[in-house]
């Protein structure tokens, strides 16, 4: 049986960001797995700019952001295998891959990191109501059609959800000659950042219809004829009478992604609302062993934290491999009022000076307090102007506040000013 | 002049393929969607019913307990996934209890062993049913299948013995000349001694062809939910309600690929194209079905779906020839057990009226098995490693979600019914089937599909002559 170090299952940013910083914490026995035929997962596929803000202080395409790193696997000579999608994990931490090349391989590892992505919530996942025609398809499928592949999905095109994907997929579409009737959000608000708003349908026309969901598609000829949209109440139910037709040939979606986590799934690792695995303050799963990264653990927003969790991860990974990792304790960290879900779910070690909570909040809020409490003790407060649930929340607290705390438990949540 | 026109490749049109595939006659199966099996077969429970429900003496009662005993050979000779795994028809309540022992009489009188089990020896068997659960009637022989490759294989089976198989080919108008029919199509016009009407929803379209009938259909629609296979053991049988005068019931099984179902629904429709779903209907689904188990994750759910049934007026299987003519043959009505029944209603019809009308000779070359199929999930690692030497391909997993090679998808191309679609391709091999739905291996598959037909990818279509999947192709 092969052996390594650190595998890592998926070479987007997580994957290479983790590889890099396992790197130079010194595993040097490390292998990424990538399941298609280039390193930097999504990215490839996102032409447009706005990538690297935060990690170099410019404005990047994602090729461009990617190939950053995948310069540095190179440089640092990490090994990478491409065209490999793992078949399997174990819970002692072997990992069965196919590729063309080498076949079938199993593989055991001293600690393996997921950073395998997410997927598009499907039609089928909402129950998309009408007709099951061509013309319906997700919106980062039409972006690699479109990308990588070079064919326009559709002419007349309404949206569904405002996803970022979508949003952008509303613009490069339109500048590819398409005609982009509306984008329906079925919540109040929308779910894409206000820069993509902006950028992507305020400049080009294209209305944003909140609290409007699709009621049914019309398609009996096999591709997409009709969309008709109704606006819903404040339960989410449609609302008779408020029906908008738009003859289209097709209805985008951009309804939301899911971790990308089947093998973790598989191996009962605790999981959480985010539909990832819970993790504590290294990144670890409920496995021992197994980290996880990126969108497979939570969904994020932009690609830069990504990276730093990729980082975290990496950094956790290598710590667990050269046995510094012993679990001193176990404080829970719960999301409370208006929070709907927190990163790390518990903390078991001093490693890390700063502890980095991650967090969303359920709906749009303004002027809160964000409470760090674990029972009735205040350990950290925190004033934001406004938050919104398309934009993760990251504040950082010194572990030394963290010491003695009078439960086992710590509650995230927004208190109104 | 051919011997034999089937109208229609749905499963009855298949099994009756594939039974005439075995004697020297010259056989044509008439198909006007772009598929085989891909209307009603395509969108239905596929339950192997064990056949304790339909009223004795009925067709349905004695060709889905004929039907029920041929699947192990069927399965086997046509390289299928089965998987008898037993249903549990559920009572919860004391009023539903007598009901169960209503139906265990029922059972006896079609000759179906079944078993009334006590409420712990329920939840020992499925721990996730409602606890309510009073007993169950359990029927061992009841199974699930792969109900798109029962098609695909059968028809493919027949084709390696010589049936002719026209795709994308609607009947227009058939005239009876008494010793033999015209049949025009819309591409073409074919002569021929004996036509069977196979043609599910279109049967009494068909069949009113040649004379008037005294039946008619009463299509009736079906709504599905799709789960995930997220776990091994969340049901393992078919979990029925009490059936009731529109049908079965919402049931709650796992699939042959290990996933779950759970519907269907069952209204009257005007519209037998309207294949759309709504929430209000799949709303009922999940009300009725979370009687039976309680804790069903809905949001594991990957797809919806709609199948009609063609019910007829008769409420049993219509299998006869035309007053007018024997050599007009009618098979119709072939809703639920229809799946099941399917190969024993081949053998009715053979048996009872196609056999008379030739001088029949057997072909000595008939083979009953299809080829294998390389199914790389289910060998073992040396076995796969051997076939990735011989072909790369099979290596390179295309669908991540259903762990689908790009070997496999190719495999299907060179095949005597090879996928002219994305759906084709899906239902085949299960590329697009999970929990992304072809979110990710899509493309690919439209790209492979047109480099094998050496046509431009905005050529490849989802399902029908519209369908296409790519509008445009960007300026270079």
């Amino acid at each position: 049986m092969e052996k390594r170090d650190l595998v890592i299952i998926g070479g987007g940013s997580a994957g290479m960001a983790a590889a890099i910083e396992a790197k130079k914490n010194g595993i040097d026995d490390i292998l990424i797995l990538e399941k298609d035929d280039v390193l930097g997962g999504i990215l490839n596929q996102c032409i447009h700019n706005g990538f690297g803000l935060t990690e170099f202080k410019e404005e990047l395409t994602g090729p461009e952001y990617l190939s950053r790193f995948a310069d540095q696997v190179e440089e640092l000579k990490i090994e990478y295998k491409l065209n490999s999608l793992v078949l399997d994990v174990s819970e002692n931490k072997v990992v069965t891959y196919s590729n063309p090349t080498d076949g079938v391989v199993v593989c055991e590892a001293k600690a393996i990191v997921f950073a395998t992505g997410c997927y598009e919530r499907s039609p089928g996942a909402i129950q998309l109501s009408g007709d099951r025609c061509a013309g319906i398809i997700t919106a980062g499928t039409a972006q690699k059609y479109l990308n990588i592949h070079g064919f326009l999905v559709g002419k007349r095109i309404v949206i569904l959800g405002s996803g970022d994907i979508g949003l952008i997929m509303a613009r490069r579409m339109t500048l590819e000659g398409a005609k982009v009737l509306c984008v329906s959000e079925l919540m109040p608000y929308s779910n894409g950042l206000n820069r993509n708003i902006a950028q992507c349908l305020n400049d080009y026309d294209i209305p944003l219809y909140l609290s409007r969901s699709v009621l049914r598609v019309e398609g009996k000829s096999g591709r997409v004829e009709k969309v008709v949209l109704a606006a819903v109440d404040d339960k989410l139910k449609f609302i008779p009478g408020t029906e908008m037709e738009f003859e289209c040939d097709t209805l985008l979606l951009s309804v939301g992604l899911v971790p990308y986590v089947s093998l973790l799934d598989k191996l009962h690792a605790e999981m959480s609302s985010t539909r990832g695995a819970k993790v504590n303050d290294q990144l670890m799963t409920s496995i021992p062993g197994l980290f996880a990264c990126g969108n497979c653990l939570h969904v994020h927003d932009v690609v830069d934290f990504v990276t730093d969790e990729g980082r975290d991860a990496g950094r956790g990974a290598a710590n667990y491999i050269k046995g510094l990792s012993n679990k001193s304790k176990h404080i829970e960290v719960k999301p409370g009022n208006g929070v709907s879900y927190v990163i790390p779910q518990f903390i078991e070690t001093d490693l890390n000076n700063d502890i980095t909570f991650k967090f969303r909040v359920r709906k749009p809020i303004k002027n809160v307090f964000v409470n760090f409490k674990s029972g009735e003790a205040l350990i950290h407060k925190v004033v934001k102007p406004v938050l919104i649930p398309s934009e993760m929340v990251m504040i950082k607290i010194n572990k030394d506040k963290l010491k003695d705390l009078p439960l086992s438990e710590i509650e995230v949540s927004l208190e109104e000013r | 002049m051919l011997d034999v026109i089937i109208v229609g490749a749905g499963v009855t049109g298949a099994f009756i393929a594939r039974k005439l595939a075995r004697y020297e006659l010259n056989v044509l199966l008439l198909e006007r969607e772009s598929d085989v099996g891909n209307v009603t077969s395509n969108a239905n429970s596929a339950i192997v019913h064990s056949g304790y429900d339909p009223v004795p003496g009925t067709l349905k009662a004695l060709l889905n307990v004929r039907g029920n005993k041929m699947f192990d050979q069927i399965a086997d000779e046509l390289d299928l996934h089965f998987n008898r795994c037993g249903s549990l028809t559920i009572a919860i309540n004391d009023e539903q209890m007598k009901t169960l022992y209503e139906l265990e009489k029922r059972s006896e009188q079609n000759g179906v062993p079944v078993k009334i089990l006590s409420a712990e020896e329920v939840k020992k068997m499925e721990p996730n049913v409602n606890p309510e659960v009073k007993g169950a009637l359990f029927a061992p022989t009841a199974g699930v299948i792969d109900p798109f490759n029962l098609v695909v294989h059968c028809v493919e089976n027949a084709v390696d013995n010589g049936v002719k198989l026209h795709l994308n080919e609607e009947v227009t108008a058939i005239k009876d000349n008494g010793e033999y029919f015209t049949v025009k199509t819309n591409k073409g016009e074919y002569q021929t001694k004996v036509v069977i009407n196979a043609s599910g929803l279109y049967s009494d379209k068909i069949a009113s062809m040649v004379e008037d009938i005294d039946w008619k259909l009463i299509p009736r629609k079906g709504e599905y939910f799709v789960l995930d296979h997220f776990s091994p053991d969340f049901v393992t049988h078919t979990l029925f309600p009490l059936p009731t005068a529109k049908g079965k019931g919402v049931l709650v099984s796992l699939t042959s690929s290990n996933n779950f179902i759970v519907g269907p629904s069952s209204e009257p429709i005007d519209d037998i194209e309207d294949f759309g779903t709504d929430s209000l209907t799949l709303g009922e689904i999940r009300r009725q079905a979370t009687e039976l188990v309680p804790n069903i994750p809905f949001n594991q759910v990957v797809r919806v779906f709609s199948g009609i049934r063609p019910t007829s007026t008769r409420h049993d299987f219509i299998i006869e020839p035309s007053k007018s003519n024997k050599r007009f043959i009618n098979v119709a009505g072939i809703e639920s057990p229809g799946l099941v029944s399917a190969p024993a209603i081949a053998e009715y019809a053979f048996e009872n009226y196609i056999s008379h009308l030739f001088e029949l000779k057997e072909k000595a070359s008939f083979n009953p098995r299809v080829k294998r199929y390389n199914r790389l999930n289910e060998i073992s690692l040396e076995e796969r490693n051997r076939l990735i030497k011989e072909n790369p391909e099979y290596g390179k997993i295309v669908c991540s979600c259903e762990k689908v090679s790009l070997g496999e998808i190719k495999d299907l191309l060179s095949r005597s019914v090879p996928p002219t679609t994305v759906k084709g391709v899906k239902r085949r091999c299960r590329a697009g089937f999970g929990k992304c739905q072809g979110g990710f291996c899509s493309p690919i598959v439209t790209l492979t599909l047109a480099k094998h037909y050496g046509v431009n990818p905005t050529e490849i279509k989802w399902d029908k002559e519209q369908s296409n999947i790519l509008k445009s192709e960007v300026k270079k």
